[in-house]
């Protein structure tokens, strides 16, 4: 129980911390309201603008005003859009976690029967191309992994339709580009935990009574491999999460990874500010969960 | 003298110590006996030569612009020439000039952002570690809430607000990005501090400093010079996805990254333009992760 009450004390934290930089982040450049504003403005407009906005207030009380306002989930207007910040992001939402979601469910079915298979046919010719793939994924730039499957599917075979959202054709690619990014690193846990499981006494025990290859490795072993699988698949949504910034653009998939890069080209901070605070809010959610769920799934780490 | 004649034998002599091998020499052996970090760093190794020799290897200047020769393809397809062998991009700049130039971007980025990134994690690791305490709780609320943001979201919109430049993508990767760093030495620490050779040198009256110098840093250290491989490779991708998304070291430098945004509207007519870059950032993305795979096993001493 008390240590329910220190995570909750942390998200807080962490929760206070971001909304600190997102704050930040806009006056990094000393006066936000040129940042904000094309550079053509007259002087009168760039008071107005900044009288509306409130940046002419003490920066300390332009702090606590948006710290209040962003615990009750207001980030001001978008400049662009004429809407409330949040209802921008919250509307692009949807998109981008079928995006993460299916590439997350792509890398599994990727990396476990790959790492698997290598963890158990060591030293093979087969194992070695299995880590040349690793490498090979763990050093593309994930862009040009998107550019080259447009290339190949869309340009030269025309299978795939190389950008926007709707049928389940448009997640294939930029899916699958997601997956190749993060996929090298699941597989490497799922190969190492595997490895150090099929030496333990009790496999040892289930193969001498006979049992199949298969049961040993599927039923006894890979389920107590699971731990730091379901952990690292779970840590990787960060990760996904930026990479979506980058494949959406690639792909021109209308998520909010797409968004936050248009919003910073057209300097309309307050969505960027929106983006920011919601995309880190996802993330250290999840880091929470499967940092509990961790714990829980193994009593031999102490809480605390 | 008595015993003359009679065959003594030699008493048993401690047999001489062999000269024992060198540390770095046992590195040494254990790192080429396997030819994958040779080839790693062979690829880097070829990256930096052809950096430092851009200007002997061609004579083209990298941002010349000449649209009598624009879109050129390689030499061995219909139409290329020796004198641009790797093409033209849109405005008649040599493709092969500017891989080579960019190649200084890349590897500068990867190399400061890492020094900057290390200094700060080793720095604030140990603090945390050794003091615990209110020192460690500042330190690990802060890492917390710089892990809940996506990396690349950091650093996009810092470097949106500061202004893309060579120095702010540095700055930037290195301040954000120091938090592996933290988070492996303060578990390191607290590890060692509790182990008897430290607690002797508390009993033998050293101060804070000489334990932290002597004996806590050099402990660190393999396991940091590994993290620090991998940080180099995620440098290097990010600034080149950063600079893909047009936030990166400004226009006319050649980047790598920017080279693949610009010639992404080429896909379908000009496909070197985009491909070409992202296989020179293979390449020495691909031989850092070689040669750091390499590194962690001759540092692990389990691994023989």
């Amino acid at each position: 129980m008390r240590g329910l009450i220190k995570q909750c004390l942390r998200i807080v934290l962490v929760l206070f911390g971001i909304s600190s930089i997102a704050f930040f982040l806009i006056h990094l450049s000393g006066d936000p309201v040129l940042l904000m504003l094309p550079p053509e403005a007259t002087q009168e407009e760039i008071e107005a603008f900044r009288h509306q906005m409130g940046f002419d207030k003490p920066l300390s009380e332009q702090y606590v005003s948006f710290l209040t306002q962003a615990a009750k989930g207001d980030f001001g207007q978008s400049l662009k859009f004429h809407q409330p910040s949040l209802d921008v992001v919250l509307e692009r939402i949807p998109a981008t976690l079928e995006l993460t979601l299916f590439a997350t469910l792509l890398s599994i079915v990727i990396a476990i029967p790959l790492g698997i298979y290598s963890a158990v046919n060591r030293n093979s010719l087969s194992e070695n191309l299995v880590t040349v793939a690793v490498f090979l994924g763990q050093s593309m730039p994930i862009f040009w992994t998107g550019i080259m499957l447009m290339l190949l599917f869309g340009v030269k075979l025309h299978w795939l339709p190389v950008s926007g959202r709707g049928s389940w054709e448009h997640l294939l690619m930029p899916a699958f580009t997601l997956a190749v990014w993060v996929a090298p690193t699941t597989l490497r846990i799922v190969r190492s935990s595997m490895l150090e499981v099929l030496q333990q006494d009790y496999i040892r025990t289930a193969r001498s009574k006979g049992l199949g290859e298969k049961v040993v490795i599927y039923k006894h072993a890979l389920k107590n491999a699971a731990i730091p699988i379901v952990t690292v698949v779970g840590f990787q949504i960060g990760k996904l999460l930026g990479g979506a910034v980058v494949t959406e653009t690639v792909f021109a998939w209308p998520g909010v990874g797409q968004l936050v890069v248009k919003a910073i080209y057209t300097a309309d901070y307050p969505l960027v500010q929106a983006c920011v605070v919601i995309l880190a809010l996802i993330v250290a959610t999840m880091n929470f969960g499967v940092d509990s769920m961790y714990r829980y799934l193994n009593p031999k780490i102490k809480s605390g | 003298m008595s015993n003359a004649g009679v065959q003594v034998s030699h008493p048993p002599v401690a047999e001489t110590p062999k000269q024992a091998v060198p540390e770095w020499k046992r590195m040494y052996r254990k790192f080429v006996k396997n030819p994958i970090g040779i080839i790693g760093l062979a690829m880097l190794l070829l990256i930096t030569l052809i950096s430092l020799a851009a200007p002997l290897l061609t004579s083209h200047d990298p941002i010349e612009v000449n649209l009598d020769n624009k879109l050129l393809p390689p030499v061995w397809q219909e139409g290329g020439t020796w004198g641009h062998w790797l093409g033209t991009d849109e405005v008649g700049r040599d493709v092969w000039a500017r891989l080579a130039y960019g190649s200084r971007v890349s590897l500068s980025v990867g190399f400061f952002a890492v020094v900057i990134s290390l200094t700060i994690g080793t720095a604030l690791g140990i603090l945390a570690g050794y003091f615990r305490g209110k020192t460690d709780f500042a330190i690990s609320t802060v890492i917390d809430i710089m892990m809940a943001f996506p990396f690349i979201l950091l650093a996009l919109a810092t470097i949106a607000v500061m202004g893309p430049s060579l120095l702010n993508m540095i700055l930037v990767l290195g301040l954000t990005d120091w938090t592996q760093y933290a988070r492996l030495v303060r578990g390191d620490v607290i590890n060692l501090r509790e182990q008897e050779f430290i607690q002797a040198g508390y009993a033998l009256g050293s101060k804070h400093g000489r334990i932290i110098g002597r004996h806590l840093l050099p402990n660190c250290l393999p396991s940091v010079i590994v993290l620090a491989t991998l940080a180099m490779a995620r440098a290097i991708l990010m600034e080149s996805s950063l600079s893909f998304l047009g936030l990166g070291v400004s226009s006319p430098t050649p980047s790598w990254g920017f080279m693949m945004s610009t010639g992404r509207p080429y896909i379908a007519t000009a496909w070197w333009l985009a491909t070409l870059p992202g296989i020179a950032i293979l390449i020495t993305v691909l031989g850092i992760n070689l040669a750091g795979d390499r590194i962690r096993d001759m540092l692990d001493p389990r691994v023989d």
